[in-house]
């Protein structure tokens, strides 16, 4: 087991899902409720690291990163670092790889709110903030639940993206998943099966909360 | 600046609105009229929650909105109980905490007590821990309209609130709010598109069409003096015919009606050779049998056929062709206590007998 790998891992996974959970809430809900102008190409824009190959997403941001680009220029202004090849650099990609997992699933938990039951809250005497605290994000929460362990589930497996933009260096870009392709590569199958037994468990036992947490939201009535 | 609720509402566009309403404290004003006709919109904008509108809305001597002035509260800060048509409980809480959240007027120790009083008055005491989904429809509906009135509004808006319920319980529900209104002494608003619902609850009505009022006047005068054929088409009366002036005195009017002659006792403007559209309203009808005339009511005397007698429960439907003007039917209910005392039957002759001071002309 590459402890280091699985401590990267880990670490992208969670700031990916906190930085994201946000974003999430207010991009899901604006699409879930407001006429926005454009909605189909947001969507469209938000939905393309799903379809897209995850090289061709490396690909271009590995474009948008180089040092004479606006973002790797500016980045190196403030930080005096690259991005390629650095963990913020995949943090970053990371970031817009998770925009399905940390978005649709909120839309859709803010968009089956009755209309009614938000336009209650505001005549029942509650502000924006105070509705949506009191009264959507509880009955959003099966959603918000989803997206963020969605999005921790699909980092730590991320690989295309990760090697990509993060390559393969040790302590700092080296996730599991690239460390399982290592083990393969070198025909260490054990070390290989004991991190892909760690990944299925953490995907099954993700994806098995979701289900029991929205089934058990279901049977209480509030879906 | 007067008490209760001053409204001028205009709006183009998909959802057009032309509304001038005033709703005195305690008063309930019924909306009634056909999908589409502005019902809803109006109840919306006047909650706030539909902002494309233009005018001044005022109640209970605050101003809500004025257009001129740029000025438009948010729907938290107008004070309006509503009661949603699908009710709109907070699914996730209590019928308790449905009461205290819209109570933030009370200081927080005063919301719980205050807001279990108010389920005690709508026969809910001892469910206050129910949730939503653990509630019948009737019980959701008082839990509704509690939550709209323990907000202690200004303005208390129904939308169709007892539509989602069985025949019974809207029966049960609308006796309900009739005691509990007398203790309300707010402008009380009730969308309907049931003209008995209308009839029974509401002190003046008015009738809606192409987001436009047609009328607004007490349920009586309403039903007796329509104030166009739209009017009367809208509220389902049937009987309505063209004439033409024959005579103009102090008594009311002479119609000829398809060459039948036709008193109304109504003061009019009218001159003799108007063309104008008359209604025989359903109390206004009276059915004999031609060999069993009733002495004394032979105002109006049509002679025709039953060309249709449908029982329906305790009345039946019934459809006269005048003799002299087949084409012009009446239609109007009996009792069937008096089918059967009478024994009607179709194709039977009959005279229909229409009292002057019933028939409205407009």
């Amino acid at each position: 087991m590459d402890w280091q790998a699985l401590q990267i891992s880990l670490k992208l996974a969670f700031w990916t899902s906190v930085l994201l959970f946000p974003l999430g809430i207010f991009v899901g809900r604006a699409l879930a409720v407001r006429q926005l102008p454009f909605r189909p190409l947001i969507q469209s824009l938000i939905f393309l690291p799903l379809v897209l190959p995850p090289t061709v997403l490396g690909y271009y941001f590995l474009v948008a990163i180089a040092p004479d680009a606006a973002l790797g220029a500016g980045w190196q202004w403030l930080t005096g670092r690259q991005l390629a090849f650095t963990f913020e650099g995949l943090l970053l990609v990371s970031l817009v790889a998770n925009l399905p997992f940390a978005i649709q699933p909120v839309q859709n938990s803010f968009a089956a709110i009755d209309p009614d039951v938000r336009d209650a809250a505001r005549v029942c005497g509650l502000n924006f903030w105070q509705a949506l605290w009191r009264v959507e994000l509880p009955l959003a929460w099966p959603g918000l639940l989803s997206a963020f362990l969605l999005t921790f589930t699909h980092t730590l497996g991320e690989f295309g993206v990760v090697l990509m933009v993060g390559g393969n260096l040790e302590g700092e870009t080296r996730t599991l998943s690239i460390a399982i392709y290592d083990e393969v590569q070198a025909l260490n199958m054990t070390a290989a099966g004991q991190m892909s037994l760690l990944l299925l468990t953490l995907a099954f036992v993700s994806l098995l909360l979701v289900q029991w947490k929205t089934q058990r939201y279901s049977d209480k009535g509030h879906l | 600046m007067s008490p209760g609720l001053e409204v001028s509402l205009r709006a183009q566009g998909q959802i057009p609105l032309e509304m001038d309403l005033r709703c005195a404290p305690g008063e309930i004003l019924a909306l009634i009229g056909p999908s589409g006709s502005g019902k809803t919109t109006l109840l919306r904008a006047l909650a706030g929650l539909y902002t494309q509108v233009s005018g001044q809305i005022r109640c209970q001597g605050r101003t809500w909105l004025d257009s001129q002035q740029g000025l438009c509260l948010k729907p938290e800060q107008r004070w309006v109980g509503m009661v949603f048509q699908q009710y709109a409980l907070f699914p996730h809480l209590t019928a308790l905490q449905n009461l205290t959240l819209a109570m933030s007027h009370l200081p927080r120790q005063a919301r719980e007590p205050a807001a279990l009083a108010w389920l005690e008055r709508v026969n809910l005491a001892g469910l206050h821990n129910r949730l939503s989904s653990q509630l019948s429809g009737g019980q959701r509906q008082r839990v509704a309209l509690a939550r709209a009135l323990a907000s202690k509004p200004d303005l208390l808006l129904l939308d169709e609130p007892f539509s989602a319920v069985d025949q019974v319980t809207r029966f049960r529900l609308r006796r309900e709010l009739a005691l509990l209104r007398k203790q309300i002494d707010i402008p009380m608003l009730l969308v309907t598109h049931d003209l008995d619902e209308a009839l029974q609850l509401a002190d003046r009505i008015c009738v809606l069409h192409h987001g436009q009022q047609l009328q607004c006047a007490d349920p009586i005068s309403l039903m007796q003096h329509p104030a166009s054929p739209d009017v009367a088409r809208l509220l389902g009366l049937q009987n309505i015919f063209s004439a033409s002036v024959v005579a103009v005195g102090r008594e009311g009017l002479s119609l000829d009606w398809a060459g039948c002659p036709i008193k109304v006792s109504q003061p009019s403007e009218y001159a003799i050779g108007d063309q104008v559209t008359w209604i025989a309203p359903p109390q206004s009808i009276l059915l004999q049998r031609p060999d069993r005339p009733v002495p004394g009511d032979s105002e109006n005397p049509i002679a025709g056929s039953i060309t249709e007698l449908v029982l329906m429960g305790p009345h039946a439907s019934v459809r006269v062709l005048p003799n002299h003007a087949p084409e012009l039917p009446l239609s109007f209910f009996i009792p069937l206590h008096y089918v059967e005392r009478q024994q009607l039957h179709e194709g039977m002759p009959v005279t229909l007998s229409l009292k002057a001071h019933s028939l409205h002309v407009f």
